[in-house]
Parts: structure tokens; C-alpha cells; sequence
């Protein structure tokens, strides 16, 4: 109801009660657009400000095989061995090694005045307590510690790796690129069993964390390691020199896909790790902004089965599933950016050095006729196909989608499940029917890597329950596997390379679905980037 | 009144007990499982339980509420599954941002809301009052996200006033952390001067039309005087609820606005805690959330007997 006396006009009032709220408001935008240059002068120092492709939550390499937490592990340590760009293992902290006649005995000497950062010597002490942590937890690791029946460490700067039979993969599994990275620690840290996480991140790699600057969830600190020691040749991959042209680098910690990108466009970022597939047309136009590859031998997505419940504990079936599945829609729809994506039927990834055009049946393209014919003559029944498929993973949530049309194309009954990650993660460790919280196939995402031969390839794990998830059990491909990890040449690793691959689309482990890169985005006054098997800052210059 | 405060903290005891058990069952219950987070891809069955032994999850259910529950009357949240740090630790390092962006958010929008909705009951039908509502409408019905990107492509991107995203610690300077404030705080305010203005305008007018306004306009009291001591007194215990009930929320976490912001507030460490299923955090936070709620509640209610002398517990 409107008042109905006034003592003086309510317009005059409402005038200037309006013109004070708009000096207040104006106030307030102004203090608030000058505040920005009172920031407090800061001394010169070259800052390169990277948005990683996920938040950190872990800062232990070995206790988790998340890639950010990889990535960080080789900011912040250094390694026996390296992983050079075309795949070839070269030394990285070790000078020069040696192996005695019968493949069994191999001597290693560090290089001169490594040192960790907190100024304390590496030792081979260090050396053997962090390689017993690594081996605790990874499966190339396992299989090393499997034949090892001791470590010697005659003085500070020697280590030998006593062997109990010769393996062929010594140099390999030192030199491995990604998770778990078998980084060196001081022994006071790598002490911790490999189930409990570390509490400090001290190494000797080109970086030093700032754990007092560590914010998680917003902020990775690092600053140059001064006392750092590169080594003389070129950097290749995870080999080569680290040196260290900036003074500070700084993760910033940003979920939202907009936002990251908006950082970059406005300055605010240097390096945008892992732009979403969609931005790839905007950055691209960008006269600031340079796409560059820094992962070139790219990522590979696959769908894996259960080997323990039907349809797929069934051989034909599983079969018949390889041949209706195409990778050109799953690349298309997943990706959809040309120039992203690239049709590969080898398990190992193309481009790396195990890829082999021996595949079997397996052609990548979609042919859903001879799926038919095949799950007819394995004697389908219609047991549903419970995919699991989770909404919230932007690389791969449409994958299941397309598997589900081109695997009901072929006759085919899918339930296609929709979760979050952590529950598909959760669930795809349980063994039970599908009708009782179980699973039949889920698909996922790797690093090439990841997956360069037959020995850390998760999905030719055959050893059944304690394998990886799917649990199949092939006594053949295992074998496989010990005659490739006792091979002396290369030629004679590649065959069996070959062979495993060949056994592995024989009994449909899984299916290479397609590969893809996603080049980093980063503004034009940086240069430098490393192409490597992992994500790798040395080497960059900020102009 | 300590009756009353004695009375009222008592009755917090069951709802926080209540809400401590509900959280750790729902959290519990919930698919999912840190374990398999923590081992990543190449993790094996195997691999699996040995970190869930580690974490104490293998433990029966009601063993680890014990010591959870026994850690919490002790002041200990417990420890981050991933983090490795208490949980009270990285809910004191989120406090700051959560507490800066809410205190921008409400002062922003207490005042542009209360003069635009007392404005508004003043002129109730004319151009003034349409403008609000029409604002205030709109306000509601935008959702944060699109207000926030809009105004960082205008006010960051192209104009280059403030940054587009993150946060600077107070510690960093006062103009550091204001300046990457205003962006944030004003797209949140937006939403709180619909809500604040609305309320006002319909507690304002109310008063309006009682008596004792007339009665202290026939004795001849300037309008500004009747609407700053007798409208606006009277109508301040909804407008003081609804300001409460909104430095709940905002103290409980924004997280679209955290995220478009990237700001590390308490939101964004629950929505983390949520998707890794870092149980110890997640019951922390939400139990620290119940914390906040009560303490909000017990201060609107006190205000009222401040703010209504009629008004007796």
C-alpha cells in the first residue's frame, strides 16, 4: 500500500538516497579495480605458471600411479635411467654400469656430486631402499624383485642388482617413464613402506618443492634446484639434460575447463596442460597461444572385459565384441577435433617401439555382420552387458555410448550404467555377476607410456585374480610375457612383443579402441616444452 | 537470556550427534571406494586391499565411527586419506577464502539490497519498485555460472580490470586479495540482492502500513526518519533471518562460484573430498557445516530479542 503523506517530495528522496547508493557503488568497484596495483613489489624472478591436467591430491609417486602426481615426481626427483624420445633407455643419475658374463650380476656407479636438497649426498644406500619401495608397489618392479636375491652397495657412489636368473629388462624397468616411476629418494624417506604415504617430498630432481607454499587443491610450488647437476646431452623424452631456465614454477590448481582456459587467453597461466577436446578450435585461432605436443606418442582408449562373468567369460563372445567395435566413431565422438585422433590397431601404441601390425582378426573397423555371425556360433544367450560408463570423466564418458550402439548392432543386449569415476573405479573391482554390483565391460583411457610392452601393459596381466581388473587367467600369454622379459636383443623382444600381442587379440584381452593427443596450450613467450612419455618442465624459457 | 543460551546450546548436542552419525552412514553407504582412487589404473584386486587396510577401512563399521567419534570429542577430525594432513588443517586453510568471499558477498549485498527493497516499498508501484522486482527476478532466474563468466569475459578479459580467477591471501596485501575478490563477491551478490531486496520490500512495506508509522508521520517526522527508525526497525527480523539463513549457505561452501573462480574454499575441498571419497574430510567438513548452521541460527535468534522487544524466550 503507498504511504499517503509525505513530508517533503519521495522523489527528491529517492534521488538522493539513488545517487549516494551509486557513489557507494562506484566506490567500491574503483577501490576494488585499483586495489590490483597495490600489490607489494616482488623481486625479478621468472615465474612459469603451469594449470596442471588435474588437481593434486597425492605427493607420494609410489603410493598412488595418478599422472599428476607422476608428473610431479619428476619436478622434484631424478631417476637411475631415462626414457628417450624414441623409446631407447639412457642413463640419467648413473654414470656408467656394467653386467657380469652370466646376465646375472649388474653393477651400477652414480654420477659425481649428486646431491639431494637438502644438501646431503645421494648414496647407493638411497639408491637401493628407494628402488625396494618402488619394487613393493609397481608390477614391473614385482617382476625385477621377483628374480633379485640381493642388493650390494660396496660404496657410496656403487650399487649391484644381484640376480637370482638373468632378466633382459633391468635398464627398462629403471628407466621406466610413468607410473610408478621408480624415482630415488633419501633412505630416510624411502624407509616408509610402499603402503604408507611419505610425509616430505625431498629428492635430488631439478626442482625444489616448497612444501610451506603447498596449498592443496590451489596451489604446487617449486623453485630451481641450484645444486642440480644436468647432465651434458640434449633432453629426449625423460632423458637428457634437465637445466632449469626459470626460477619458479607455480601449479595452479583450476577444475573448471572454462576458467583454465580463460586463465591462459588472459595471462594469468603459461602452460594449460590438457585443454578439453572442445577448446582445441578456439586455441588454435589464438594469435598468443601455440599448441604443442608434449606427449607425442599420445594416449589410447580401450574397452576391457570380465573374463569371470557371462557373455564374456566366453572366448567367441569377447571375440565377436573385438570385431563390432570401430574405432572411427569412438574417435569421432570422444574427440571429434581433426588432427587429434589417429586410427591404430596395435595394443602397443603406434608410433612406439613394440607397435605391430600383427593384430588376427582385428581390423578397428566396425563389422557388425560378422559380430552377428560370431555371437551366434558362440551361443549367446542374451545375458545383458552391463557397461559401466562415468559421467563426470570428460576424456572418455561418451566412449561407452558408442560401444553400446555398435555392440547392440551386432546383437548385442547392453545395459550401459551411468556413475561417477570413483564409483566405476570402485566397482569394477568386484568380482560378482553383473546382476549383483558386478560389471561386464568398462572403458578407459592410457598414456602410451603406460602401455609400451607386454610386461607393464595392465590388460596382459593374465594371472588371473591377482591380476588386473577383468582377471584373466592365460598361462600362454604369461609365458609370453617371462620369455620378453629374458630376451638379450632387441630383435628378439620385439618378436615376443609381437607374439604377446598376437596371443592377446587371440583371446580378446581387450580392445584398442583408438588413439588421440591433446597438445598442451601455451602463450607464445614460452618456449622450450619437452616431448617425453610424461609431462616435463626443464628446458623451458620464459621470455 | 543465559537460560535461553544454556537451553539452545544443550539442544545443539543431539543435532550434531545426529548429524555425525547420518554422515558417517551416508558416506559409508555411498559407492565408491578411496582405495581405488588411490591405486589408479594399474592397480590390482590385491593392491586394492592392501591400501584399505592401510586407510583402516577393512575394519568392521562401528570400529571406525569409535575412532572417529573418539578423535572428534578430542578436537581431531581425523586425516586426510590423500592429503595426508589433519582435516581441521585444511579446513583452516580454506576458511580464509570461504570467509572472504561470504563477508564480500553479504556486505555487498546487504547494502545495495536493503535501500534498493526499502526504495522499493517507499515507492510500491511506481518505476522504482518495477526496476527492483524486474532486477530481482532476473537475479534469481540467471544461473551464478552464466552471471560469472559473463562478467569475466566484460570485466577481466576484456576490459582487464580484475584477474580472471584465484585467490590472494590477505597476507599477500590488501589489494591483491580485494582486487581478486570483487569478481567473485559481485556475481554471488547478484543472486543475495534479489533474494535481500525482495524481502526487504516485502517486510518494508508491511511496516509501512502500520500504525505507528502513521502516527509518527502525523507527528511530523521526516519520511527518511520514519523509514530508518520505525519502517525498517520493525521490519528488520525477517530481513535479519534471511541474511542469516545466507551466511549459512555462503559459509557452506559456493561451490559453482569456487569453481568458475577457482577459489579454494570449503565448497571446493567438500566437492573434492566427495569425488575422491576421502571419507575423513567429507565428515569433517560436514560436520564443521552443522557447526556453522547452529552457531548462525543461534545468533538470528538472539538478534530478534534485540531487534523486537516484544519478542521473549
Amino acid at each position: 500500500m503507498q504511504p499517503q503523506f509525505f513530508s517533503h517530495s519521495p522523489a527528491q528522496s529517492a534521488g538522493s538516497l539513488s545517487r549516494r547508493l551509486a557513489r557507494w557503488g562506484a566506490a567500491a568497484l574503483l577501490a576494488g579495480a585499483a586495489a590490483g596495483t597495490f600489490a607489494p613489489a616482488m623481486a625479478q624472478t621468472t615465474t612459469l605458471k603451469i594449470i596442471p591436467s588435474s588437481n593434486i591430491t597425492v605427493l607420494d609417486p609410489i603410493w598412488t600411479t595418478a599422472y599428476v602426481t607422476r608428473n610431479f615426481g619428476y619436478m622434484v626427483y631424478d631417476t637411475l635411467f631415462a626414457t628417450d624420445l624414441e623409446g631407447r633407455i639412457k642413463p640419467q643419475m648413473v654414470d656408467k654400469w656394467k653386467v657380469s658374463p652370466d646376465n646375472k650380476t649388474w653393477t651400477f656407479t652414480l654420477r659425481e656430486g649428486l646431491e639431494f636438497h637438502d644438501g646431503k649426498p645421494v648414496t647407493s644406500e638411497d639408491v637401493v631402499a628407494s628402488i625396494k619401495r618402488w619394487a613393493s608397489r609397481d608390477t614391473f618392479g614385482a617382476q625385477l624383485s621377483k628374480v633379485t636375491e640381493r642388493y650390494e652397495t660396496p660404496d657410496a657412489r656403487t650399487f649391484s642388482i644381484v640376480l637370482k636368473e638373468p632378466f633382459g629388462l633391468v635398464l627398462e624397468a629403471l628407466g621406466k617413464p610413468s607410473s610408478n616411476v621408480p624415482f630415488i629418494m633419501p633412505k630416510r624417506v624411502a624407509d616408509t613402506s610402499g603402503d604408507t604415504q611419505i610425509k616430505e617430498s625431498i629428492g635430488s630432481g631439478p626442482y625444489v618443492f616448497k612444501a610451506d607454499e603447498f596449498r592443496p587443491g590451489e596451489r604446487v610450488v617449486f623453485t630451481k634446484n641450484t645444486r642440480y647437476k644436468p647432465r651434458a646431452e640434449a633432453p629426449s623424452g625423460t632423458a637428457g639434460g634437465k637445466n632449469v631456465y626459470v626460477d619458479r614454477v607455480e601449479w595452479l590448481i583450476i577444475r573448471d575447463a572454462q576458467t583454465q582456459m580463460n586463465a591462459l587467453l588472459n595471462g594469468e597461466a603459461d602452460i594449460l596442460e590438457q585443454p578439453a577436446f572442445e577448446q582445441y578450435a578456439t586455441l588454435r585461432t589464438n594469435p598468443d597461444i601455440q599448441l604443442v605436443d608434449a606427449q607425442p606418442a599420445g594416449n589410447q582408449f580401450i574397452l576391457r572385459f570380465n573374463f569371470l562373468q557371462p557373455p564374456f567369460n566366453n572366448e567367441k563372445v569377447r571375440r565377436a565384441a573385438l570385431v563390432a567395435l570401430g574405432q572411427e566413431a569412438f574417435l569421432r565422438t570422444q574427440v571429434g577435433t581433426p588432427g587429434l585422433t589417429r586410427y591404430c590397431k596395435s595394443m602397443f601404441p603406434c608410433g612406439t617401439l613394440f607397435e605391430s601390425e600383427q593384430t588376427g582378426d582385428y581390423t578397428g573397423v566396425a563389422n557388425p555382420q560378422k559380430a552377428k555371425a560370431l555371437l551366434q556360433e558362440a551361443g549367446y544367450k542374451g545375458e545383458p552387458v552391463v557397461l559401466m560408463r562415468p559421467t563426470d570423466n570428460p576424456t572418455i564418458g561418451k566412449l561407452p555410448m558408442v560401444a553400446k550402439q555398435q555392440l547392440e548392432q551386432a546383437g548385442f543386449k547392453v545395459d550401459m550404467q551411468s556413475m561417477d569415476w570413483s564409483t566405476l573405479v570402485a566397482r569394477r573391482a568386484k568380482k560378482d555377476a553383473p546382476s549383483a554390483g558386478g560389471w561386464s565391460a568398462f572403458m578407459t583411457s592410457w598414456t602410451a607410456s603406460d602401455i609400451l610392452n607386454p610386461i607393464t601393459m595392465a590388460m596382459m596381466n593374465a594371472t588371473g585374480d591377482k591380476g588386473w581388473f577383468g582377471w584373466q587367467t592365460d598361462a600362454k600369454l604369461e609365458e609370453i610375457k617371462v620369455q620378453f622379459a629374458q630376451a638379450k636383443t632387441d630383435t628378439e623382444k620385439k618378436k615376443l612383443a609381437q607374439a604377446a600381442q598376437l596371443r592377446a587379440f587371440e583371446t580378446a584381452t581387450h580392445v584398442p579402441v583408438g588413439q588421440y593427443n591433446q597438445p598442451a596450450a601455451v602463450r607464445k613467450n614460452v618456449s622450450g616444452l619437452v616431448p617425453a612419455g610424461a609431462q616435463v618442465y626443464w628446458n623451458i624459457k620464459k621470455q | 537470556m543465559l537460560t535461553f543460551l544454556g537451553k539452545r546450546l544443550l539442544a545443539t548436542i543431539p543435532v550434531l550427534l545426529v548429524v555425525a552419525i547420518a554422515i558417517f552412514m551416508i558416506v559409508r553407504l555411498t559407492p565408491g571406494d578411496p582405495a581405488a582412487v588411490i591405486g589408479g589404473n594399474s592397480a590390482t584386486n590385491e593392491d586394492l586391499d592392501r591400501i584399505r587396510v592401510q586407510l583402516g577401512l577393512t575394519r568392521p563399521l562401528w570400529e571406525q565411527f569409535a575412532i572417529w567419534g573418539k578423535g572428534v570429542l578430542h578436537g581431531d577430525l581425523g586425516f586426510s586419506f590423500f592429503l595426508n594432513k589433519p582435516v581441521l588443517e585444511l579446513i583452516g586453510q580454506r576458511m580464509e577464502p570461504t570467509l572472504s568471499l561470504a563477508g564480500g558477498t553479504l556486505l555487498l549485498a546487504v547494502a545495495i539490497a536493503l535501500p534498493l527493497g526499502t526504495l522499493a516499498a517507499w515507492r510500491m508501484g511506481g518505476w522504482l519498485d518495477k526496476a527492483v522486482m524486474a532486477f530481482s527476478v532476473a537475479g534469481f532466474s540467471v544461473p551464478v555460472f552464466v552471471v560469472g563468466y559473463v562478467l569475466i569475459y566484460l570485466l577481466a578479459m576484456k576490459l582487464q580490470w580484475f584477474p580472471v580467477q584465484g585467490y590472494r591471501r590477505i597476507s599477500d596485501g590488501v589489494g591483491p586479495w580485494l582486487n581478486q575478490l570483487v569478481l567473485p563477491c559481485l556475481t554471488l551478490a547478484i543472486t543475495y540482492v534479489a533474494l535481500l531486496s525482495r524481502v526487504t520490500r516485502a517486510a518494508v512495506s508491511e511496516a509501512l502500513t502500520e500504525d505507528f508509522i502513521r502516527t509518527a508521520r502525523a507527528k511530523g517526522i521526516t519520511e527518511l526518519e520514519v523509514l530508518k527508525h520505525h519502517a525498517l526497525r520493525n521490519a528488520a527480523v525477517p530481513v535479519v533471518t534471511v541474511i542469516g539463513v545466507s551466511a549459512a549457505l555462503l559459509l557452506g561452501g559456493v561451490v559453482v562460484t569456487e569453481t568458475v573462480f577457482a577459489i579454494p574454499g570449503l565448497g571446493q575441498l567438500t566437492v573434492d573430498a566427495v569425488l575422491n571419497r576421502d571419507f575423513p574430510v567429507l565428515q569433517g567438513v560436514v560436520l564443521f557445516f552443522a557447526v556453522v548452521y547452529v552457531a548462525v541460527n543461534l545468533l538470528v535468534d538472539v538478534s530478534y530479542l534485540f531487534l523486537d522487544p516484544r519478542i521473549r524466550y
